[in-house]
């Protein structure tokens, strides 16, 4: 009976099986601090024209292996203090008027765009990926995972013009500065970065749980012989 | 040595002499005997205490940063909601405080749903402990409202929709609907307002209750004892001091055991909370990392997986009754399905109270209420247009289930006294 009721706990698990739309898996960049660094880069000089990161501040890209004057130096260009957030100039107002929609915040966008498809960081790697040439949207842009997407494509330069072919498959007209290989590595940095400002935190989570389960265990070793030795006298 | 001991002593005589502490310590602690065959199942009780001061803890840390304030900031983010990221950036351990809340919601519905099903299992509701188990029944509600009002708190797209819409079910009451969940609004629309009065009953209101109803239902406990695995009293059979023969003291032997059970709780707990805070997106949902935007509506909203039962059990009821809409019959069969397992102590007919003396059909039909539940749970997270592996429709299995979910309990004193049950041991079995 009970190893019955406990198969039943696990019944439901069968019934987790869906698939919506197709992305791509972005590689895993945590913990690697060049990687980021890169990505930050490419982050202050892209993104951070119309988006804000309006919770994070320059100063925590210390976690990425950053030094304050590095930041002020390479990265510090709306901002007169490195203990600022991450703002920008351009007014919401503005933003609605130039794009229909003002550019959302993105520091938490890596969280905010899991889902049952993939995570977040799946969802930006592909659709920083996945803009092609459409005559018929105001910016001369459209997007596979983003479909009639404000945005135009910022990173255009870098990886060119693609222009969706016979069922509805990219291909990349012309050629930009980066050859793909480079382009997918250099978004996959960005992603990484995303994913990291996502959550500052994640890191020394992860690091400071595996202590405390080691605690746990120990401290579990300890209860359990005194609660052996208690009820000994139990029959 | 000896004198700082006389010392104590005579400080207790002192606070004896003016406070019943030491009989309380006897009667509910040292000298509250409980059955000495608990099992697994008997660890959720502690645990939900345990839970509970967890949230409290957390929850008063938290409300030292958080904003209850639904205007833009400068960077046109609802300080609610830029303040949560504050706690999660800024201060100091506040992701380990904010995880804490977050995981110990989810933690305490897994906790609260194995308690109850013990009771499903060992009759524990039975005569004489129907007050412990509507004190209980007081406490989910209670609960239930506490997660609700908590959710919005984070102004997230689903903390916002989710309040939208549970709200908007009020307004299906006939005559005084559309007034009643303008007034539980505050505005025409979840707003500041709503914001503001939900962070109130969620800080203030429904713990002051909830703790209330916690102690009521351990007094009330505590009167008529522990039941057991095996559903039999164990203060039929009495030693010559008075004790039960099968009883044994809460301390030491209950709190050393339970003590186990908290550190394996908190090593799964610390798995979640360290490794997977967001749980998948069933514990933190993805979507509620969005600003609440009142002008964009989600496509699909979803609940809490904790309240998803019941949501598709509102969901089930598609058809409208004597002229009044089918979402006021939707909000009344789920307000039914939780009322009434408070009903069981009087549904349940059974000569035996333990599933170990019971009968096939009470097995069989038990396990098909599990299993309904939790299909009803797997529904009740995706939009009514799911379908099982893409070809068994998702609404029509909730509805038959939710049609279950209510049999299960109405033909209950039928089928209870009906079952084929095996005669009770006089005194406990340990296993």
């Amino acid at each position: 009976m009970k190893k019955f009721l406990t198969a039943l706990l696990f019944v439901p698990l069968l019934a987790f099986a869906s698939s919506e739309v197709h992305l791509d898996k972005a590689p895993d960049r945590s913990g690697d601090n060049a990687a980021l660094q890169r990505g930050a880069k490419t982050f202050v000089n892209y993104c951070l024209n119309c988006h804000s990161a309006s919770y994070m501040r320059y100063n925590r890209l210390t976690d990425i292996g950053l030094s304050d004057g590095q930041i002020k130096e390479n990265l510090l260009f709306t901002a007169e203090k490195v203990g600022e957030p991450m703002k920008v100039a351009l007014q919401r107002a503005d933003g609605r008027i130039f794009f229909g929609a003002a550019p959302p915040d993105l520091t938490v966008i890596a969280r905010a765009r899991g889902s049952e498809s993939g995570s977040g960081a799946d969802w930006l790697y592909t659709y920083l990926r996945g803009f092609y040439r459409d005559s018929e949207r105001p910016t001369g842009w459209n997007n596979t995972v983003f479909p009639n997407v404000g945005m135009p494509h910022v990173l255009w330069e870098l990886q060119g013009d693609q222009v969706q072919g016979e069922h509805h498959k990219l291909e990349l007209a012309n050629p930009g500065k980066l050859s793909p290989k480079e382009y997918d590595s250099m978004v996959a940095d960005l992603v990484g970065y995303l994913n990291y400002m996502g959550e500052p935190a994640a890191e020394a989570r992860k690091r400071l749980g595996g202590f405390v389960l080691l605690g746990l265990l120990l401290l579990f070793i300890l209860t359990y012989a005194l609660k052996r030795e208690y009820w000994k006298d139990v029959h | 040595m000896s004198t700082i001991n006389d010392g104590l002593k005579s400080l207790l005589g002192w606070v004896d002499a003016r406070f019943p502490l030491t009989s309380n310590w006897k009667s509910h602690v040292s000298e509250y005997y409980a059955p000495k065959n608990f099992n697994f199942w008997y660890f959720f009780g502690s645990l939900a205490m345990l839970v509970l001061v967890i949230q409290i803890v957390t929850g008063i840390f938290l409300v030292m940063h958080f904003k209850p304030d639904a205007t833009l900031n400068a960077s046109g983010v609802p300080i609610a909601f830029a303040s949560v990221e504050y706690i999660m950036r800024d201060v100091p351990w506040g992701w380990l405080i904010r995880y804490m809340h977050s995981t110990g919601a989810s933690a305490f519905f897994v906790v609260i749903y194995l308690h109850m099903f013990r009771g499903f299992l060992y009759g524990s509701y039975r005569k004489p402990r129907e007050l412990v188990w509507i004190f209980g029944m007081l406490i989910f509600l209670c609960l239930m409202a506490e997660a609700f009002f908590g959710y919005l708190l984070p102004w997230g797209q689903m903390s916002y929709w989710g309040a939208q819409v549970i709200v908007n079910l009020f307004s299906a009451i006939p005559l005084i609907g559309p007034d009643l969940s303008l007034w539980i609004r505050g505005d025409y629309v979840v707003g500041d307002a709503t914001l503001n009065r939900f962070f109130a009953f969620h800080v203030i209101a429904v713990p002051l209750v909830l703790v209330g109803l916690v102690a009521a239902h351990i007094l009330a406990l505590h009167e008529v004892g522990s039941n057991n695995p095996d559903g039999i009293e164990i203060k039929k059979k009495k030693g010559a001091d008075g004790i039960p023969l099968d009883g044994i003291a809460f301390h030491p032997y209950y709190t050393v055991k339970d003590i186990v059970g908290t550190v394996v709780f908190l090593a799964v707990f610390s798995i979640v909370l360290f490794f997977m805070p967001e749980g998948g997106g069933y514990f933190l949902e993805y979507n509620n990392f969005f600003p609440a935007d009142p002008l964009q509506t989600p496509p699909h909203i979803a609940p809490v997986w904790y309240f998803t039962p019941y949501y598709s059990i509102l969901r089930a009821v598609t058809y409208p009754l004597f002229g009044i809409d089918a979402k006021f019959w939707g909000v009344a069969a789920m307000g039914a399905s939780t009322l009434i397992i408070a009903l069981l102590p009087w549904l349940d007919r059974s000569p035996v109270k333990s599933i170990r003396y019971r009968g096939p059909i009470t097995k069989v039909l038990l396990s098909l209420f599990v299993i309904s539940f939790f299909i009803l749970g797997f529904l009740g997270t995706k939009p009514p247009s799911y379908e099982f592996f893409g070809m068994i429709p998702g609404a029509p299995v909730a509805q038959l289930l939710s049609l279950y979910y209510f049999l299960f309990f109405i033909t209950m004193p039928v089928w209870s006294s009906l079952d084929r049950c095996k005669p009770e041991p006089d005194r406990v079995t340990s296993k």
